[in-house]
């Protein structure tokens, strides 16, 4: 598509609301995160500053900028305030390639797409923009030059290089699917046939179970959030961060799980699609159908940034050893299989001639297989363990 | 659909948003907290006794080993990107092919964790 000076400045108009929505939803995650662990727990919550404590994000804020900057004497005083940094940059520019919505009428003959580049790469920025984030961990934890900040940070950056591998590895079998990199074909090869039936979760299901352990991983939350383990590390690689530094770490936090929550509705859910938008398109017309389909998106994005905090109240945090036991044995051998699984989910319907929900069949079927596996497996190992025991 | 070099440009203006946000909070949070000084306080934090020594010491190399397996299977996982783009034309020859890749490939991986990598209280 070209890109005229029209359609150029439309772009820069939708990027800066985009960017403006992806801060406010960060900012009002925190109070929606107080007040979904106050319901969990049969409290309160904040409820002093405004009406039943909205204006709380604000006043945290504030008192975030009021903070004295800190930055111990013997640390690395650039990398000290250059990594927080880049921390935020990197989760401020993976919603670029993110398909908020369907295209929109501009008049004059102008559409444009509710994206803020579609590229040929798609996915892979995400992953690319991801993995520089944890430069941003490590280099910043290793640059307060505090013990603690650095046992955190190095925890962080082998914890999401983990979880990279199995993430990578899920996401092949939807390319597989789909035959494109881009995140706007991905949602529209979603959006043919029978309504919410397309989407990519139900051919999916292993691949998504790991697509979303690895993204709480990615994301440092709970129950991998082993960097910042307070019982052990005080406050992990931001032990010495103090003010908008804090801050940034923190928010670029809440950032990624919004944009995870976004991709993983994609990827999985059908991004914009919604049962009926043939309907209300017809009724309404393009525009309307496309804003709908953004508040979809966005319904579907802060549902799994609720699941983000649902799993927080509900699961104690791993040891260190069983984190990367279940990286490492546990979820990439199951992603290889599942891309084995997937290949011949596609290709045996396509060989036989066999109707096209055969192909579901054979993906779920994949489930029994795996877990016949997994008994197998066990069954052995553990028969193993015992006879090592009674040596 | 036909993509192009220019469908790049929009970036820039979510590159230039970040930036300016990011620099703005960062000298207006340098220029409105308190500033106090002193030799203890300067000090990094160490569970309130007295920092002793440097950071800057040797670490376990479980984590070096982690990271440079990491390398080696995330290479592996990027020669799989192009194959799984052209999965349905490349069909059952593809298939049977990336099977064998990924068979060698789960081979090195359990020799790896046979070695012991995983293996931390060692």
């Amino acid at each position: 598509m070209e890109i005229t000076s029209t359609l150029f400045a439309a772009k820069a108009i939708y990027i800066g609301l985009i960017f403006a929505i992806t801060l406010g939803v960060a900012a009002y995650s925190t109070y929606g995160e107080r007040i979904v662990a106050a319901w969990m727990q049969d409290r309160v919550g904040p409820d002093r500053a405004g009406p039943f404590g909205i204006f709380q994000p604000l006043a945290d804020a504030v008192k975030m900028f009021m903070k004295e900057d800190f930055i111990p004497a013997n640390s690395s005083k650039w990398l000290f305030i250059a990594w927080p940094c880049l921390s935020m940059l990197t989760a401020l520019l993976t919603s670029a390639v993110v398909p908020f919505g369907d295209k929109l009428d501009l008049g004059g003959g102008i559409e444009m797409d509710l994206q803020g580049i579609d590229v040929n790469i798609g996915i892979l920025w995400v992953f690319g923009i991801v993995s520089l984030g944890v430069y941003g961990i490590l280099v910043g934890g290793w640059a307060s030059n505090n013990k603690y900040s650095l046992l955190g940070a190095i925890r962080a950056a082998s914890q999401n290089i983990s979880y990279e591998l199995a993430m990578g590895l899920s996401i092949i079998a939807i390319l597989m699917m789909t035959g494109s990199l881009s995140t706007k074909v991905i949602v529209e090869t979603q959006q043919n046939g029978a309504g919410f039936l397309s989407w990519n979760i139900w051919s999916q299901p292993i691949g998504f179970v790991i697509f979303i352990v690895c993204a709480f991983a990615e994301c440092n939350r709970t129950p991998f959030d082993l960097p910042e383990c307070e019982t052990e590390l005080i406050g992990g690689y931001h032990t010495e961060y103090s003010s908008m530094k804090l801050g940034f770490y923190l928010f670029s936090e809440y950032i990624n799980m919004f944009v995870s929550g976004a991709v993983m509705a994609t990827l999985y859910f059908g991004g914009y699609d919604y049962p009926f938008n043939e309907v209300v398109e017809a009724q309404f017309g393009q525009n309307i159908a496309a804003l709908v389909g953004v508040g979809a998106l966005m319904g579907k994005a802060l549902f799994f940034v609720f699941v983000f905090m649902w799993v927080r109240w509900t699961l104690p945090r791993f040891r260190y050893d069983q984190l990367m036991n279940l990286g490492w044995t546990g979820l990439i051998p199951i992603s290889m299989f599942n891309v084995v699984w997937t290949g011949l989910s596609i290709l045996i319907p396509t060989t036989f001639n066999l109707p096209a929900w055969a192909s579901i069949v054979v993906s779920w079927s994949g489930i029994g297989v795996l877990l016949i596996g997994l008994i197998i497996y066990h069954g052995a190992t553990s028969k193993k363990k015992t006879v090592a025991l009674a040596h | 659909m036909n993509y192009q070099p220019s469908d790049y440009l929009p970036i820039i203006v979510q590159l230039g948003a970040a930036l300016a946000f990011i620099v703005l909070t960062m000298v207006a949070t340098h220029w409105l907290g308190p500033k106090r000084h002193s030799s203890k306080k300067d000090d990094v934090f160490e569970c309130g006794i007295e920092s002793i020594g440097d950071a800057r010491t040797p670490i376990s190399v479980k984590y070096f080993l982690v990271a440079i397996l990491f390398v080696l299977f995330d290479v592996e996982i990027v020669f799989m990107y192009p194959w799984a783009v052209n999965f349905k034309e490349l069909a059952w020859d593809g298939f049977v092919e990336m099977v064998v890749f990924m068979s060698f490939l789960l081979l090195g991986f359990i020799y790896v964790i046979k070695k012991g990598v995983l293996k931390w209280e060692k």
